[in-house]
């Protein structure tokens, strides 16, 4: 006779049926054996989308977030998919007759905790496969995440924010082909003044060589719009966001806060004489465990939470999400396995409900993870589809001390699967030499690079 | 030359500002490729760092041998510990590094003074090498700059296994009015030796990241001692003036830094 599991509730359900994560071990709430696993993915599997879409998680009366969820929740499109068991659900993303223009049709009547229940019954090839069905495109200053494009966001920081040292690494990566995601700087420092600099600076970069593409400072979004106050030009408004009420308020913002920003941040656009390719105005960042570290996950996994953090970033029309999949470390995502696991998910969850998603794929230096792992995901995300990835210099953030992926690894990741920059920066790229056709141009003739350089020094007057 | 193989280019076949510059930053520019991928030189030098900085993480602090006895009894530095009582669990257990455990809380009731304007503790963190190179410069600096205000300077001490959210605890002990943990950053393949001062006033249990302030990047590729103490005394004033400190606070940069 087959042992019996009883499950007190969708909460703990939810939980057990996770594939082995530290931080859910850390919450309690993980299975405590590999057969109290499966028997949670088992009894998943049989339940009805209705049945979760009618037990919240977390008590809307208590959270914001679920309030969010339940408003902008499409209850006409769910009438088609509401009996439907998540085994099935799992099979229509997978099945071949299954269209992207019919994953599209519903993507609003998806909620969060169903893109959870989804990812929880998949392996990682599934994972990979029904993502790699699901584009969803947008559009700021340039167009991102049609088929057969890859973007990578340069990632130039600087120990103290150094403009120099940061628009010199921004320009060594505009000749690897990368930027067409964001030119995007952490400032190491949170005060106005900085932050206004680096967005002047950026902008000025990325004026003079006339680059069709959007900057950002990922400082948090109130010194963000106090430096747009200030003049300063905001492109993308940045911030981080989590799956709960009260993990955002430990991140010092609530919704009515990103409400405000983005509000703000469109109308700043209107007045600027830049060309637009569309409304797309945030860029949020997300990760596994960021409830939980801020003691804020009312007993609900880390799979679960994250995507309700993606369900309140599809209401503010975001031109960029991430998650930053190996930053939170050890004790939420143990080793490499977890961390390619969490990854794949976080990716799955995001396209399904309808997110330009990116990844940082990346692991910091006391979790048992290394370059390797990180270059494998790399190439499992490039296979699903992933919007883009991170470039920094050699894959080492000098600010932020941990391991991302590179400007070569860009050039690898296209190369291996043929994908090309964003079309409005590859048409750019090629007008400058920096590309051929499709591919990138050795830069090695001192001529060339000496021309292009020329900008560089234009930029960096006044301020080196 | 094979096609696809591309050579850094010399420096001095760069103009004199971008020169100037690329020795302003530690970041790795300018590493050539051969096709999509590392050149051989750039690969093994990676490994050599990251094998470095692995090594830093799991390494333990021995306060006698890192400040010697001289540092250790001008400054009257004494060392407690968190409920973490191993590295691994340190890794594992967040919530234990953030909870001196019993002995220790007796100890700091015992031999610290309460109420003080500016209470700075010390805690391993990630990296012990940080706390070794950064803390003999810093501690003196912000003790003087406290002193220079009329700030009643706390009594330091020394956390083993320690994480941020240790400042609650601090707080709810001491009831000091800033506390400013100086903390080891993770180790980067740049540099082991990064450390960070976060801020809070007056902590207390109820306090979150969102309640903190942060000086990041104390190191001798990022902030030297003179401008992190500079940028934590300024914070700190910022705070005592507004009663309050995180994400609201926005730090003024110190009037004699660019």
């Amino acid at each position: 006779m087959p042992e019996h599991f009883p499950f007190s509730d969708l909460r703990e359900l939810f939980a057990k049926a996770n594939e082995e994560k530290s931080g859910d071990q850390l919450a309690g709430i993980a299975a405590r054996s590999e057969k109290e696993r499966v028997a949670a993915k088992g009894r998943l599997a049989d339940l009805t989308l209705a049945e979760i879409e009618q037990q919240p998680l977390i008590d809307p009366d208590h959270d914001e977030v679920s309030r969010l969820l339940l408003e902008t929740f499409d209850q006409e499109a769910f009438q088609s998919i509401k009996s439907l068991t998540v085994g099935e659900f799992r099979e229509f993303l997978l099945d071949d007759a299954t269209s992207e223009e019919s994953i599209k049709r519903i993507q609003r009547a998806i909620i969060p905790e169903i893109a959870a229940a989804t990812a929880k019954i998949m392996g990682n090839k599934d994972l990979i496969l029904a993502a790699s069905k699901i584009r969803n495109i947008t559009r700021c200053r340039n167009t991102m995440g049609q088929r057969g494009v890859l973007g990578i966001r340069i990632q130039p920081n600087h120990p103290v924010d150094d403009i120099g040292g940061i628009l010199f690494a921004a320009f060594e990566g505009l000749l690897y082909g990368c930027g067409d995601a964001v030119i995007g700087v952490n400032p190491a420092t949170d005060s106005v003044e900085t932050v206004a600099a680096i967005l002047r600076a950026l902008d000025r970069l990325i004026q003079i060589y006339g680059v069709p593409t959007q900057a950002c400072c990922l400082a948090h979004i109130s010194t963000q719009l106090a430096a747009m106050e200030r003049g300063a030009p905001v492109d993308l408004l940045f911030q981080s966001i989590a799956g709960t009420e009260a993990a955002n308020r430990s991140f010092g913002i609530s919704l009515a806060t990103l409400r405000e920003g983005r509000d703000r941040v469109v109308g700043q656009h209107r007045s600027r004489g830049v060309h637009w390719a569309g409304a797309n105005a945030m860029y949020f960042e997300t990760g596994q465990g960021s409830a939980l570290s801020a003691d804020a996950h009312h007993g609900v996994d880390q799979v679960t939470l994250e995507a309700r953090a993606y369900g309140v970033a599809r209401v503010f029309e975001p031109f960029l999400v991430n998650s930053v999949v190996g930053f939170i470390g050890p004790e939420y995502l143990y080793d490499e396995r977890q961390i390619i696991r969490a990854g794949l998910e976080d990716h799955f969850m995001g396209k399904l409900l309808g997110l330009p998603m990116g990844c940082d794929v990346c692991y910091t230096l006391h979790a048992a993870a290394d370059q390797n792992s990180a270059d494998n995901l790399l190439m499992l995300l490039g296979a699903a589809g992933c919007n883009y990835f991170m470039g920094v210099p050699c894959g080492d953030d000098v600010m932020l001390n941990y391991q991302s992926t590179s400007y070569h690894d860009a050039l690898a990741v296209r190369k291996l699967l043929h994908l090309r920059p964003a079309p409005e920066f590859l048409a750019w790229l090629q007008q400058n030499g920096i590309y051929r056709d499709d591919e990138p141009a050795l830069l090695d003739e001192p001529a060339n690079r000496r021309k292009l350089m020329q900008g560089l020094e234009a930029s960096l007057e006044g301020i080196a | 030359m094979p096609e696809g193989r591309e050579i850094a280019p010399a420096n001095s076949d760069l103009p004199e500002i971008v020169r100037k510059i690329r020795a302003r930053t530690p970041a790795r520019l300018l590493v050539g490729r051969a096709g999509a991928a590392y050149r051989t030189s750039t690969l093994i030098e990676l490994q050599e760092s990251y094998a470095a900085a692995k090594d830093a993480v799991r390494s333990e602090l021995n306060l006698a041998q890192t400040f010697g006895e001289a540092f250790l009894r001008d400054w009257n530095l004494f060392e407690v510990q968190t409920k973490a009582h191993s590295k691994d669990e340190y890794l594992l257990r967040p919530d234990f590094g953030r909870q001196f455990d019993d002995a220790s809380k007796s100890l700091i009731m015992s031999r610290c003074p309460r109420e003080c304007d500016l209470q700075v503790a010390i805690g391993d963190g990630l990296s012990v090498a940080a706390v070794a190179v950064q803390v003999p410069a810093l501690l003196p600096l912000l003790a003087d700059g406290a002193k220079v205000r009329g700030w009643k300077f706390g009594r330091p001490f020394f956390i083993r296994h320690c994480r941020v959210g240790i400042l609650n605890e601090i707080g709810e002990l001491l009831r000091p009015q800033v506390a400013v943990l100086l903390i080891g950053e993770r180790p980067g393949l740049a540099t082991a030796e990064s450390l960070s001062a976060y801020m809070a006033y007056q902590p207390d249990k109820s306090h979150t990241d969102a309640n903190r302030n942060l000086v990041s990047n104390i190191h001798s590729r990022g902030l030297s001692p003179e401008d992190g103490a500079r940028r934590v005394l300024t914070l700190a004033a910022q705070m005592l003036e507004a009663g309050t400190s995180g994400y609201q606070l926005k730090p003024a940069l110190p009037p004699n830094e660019p």
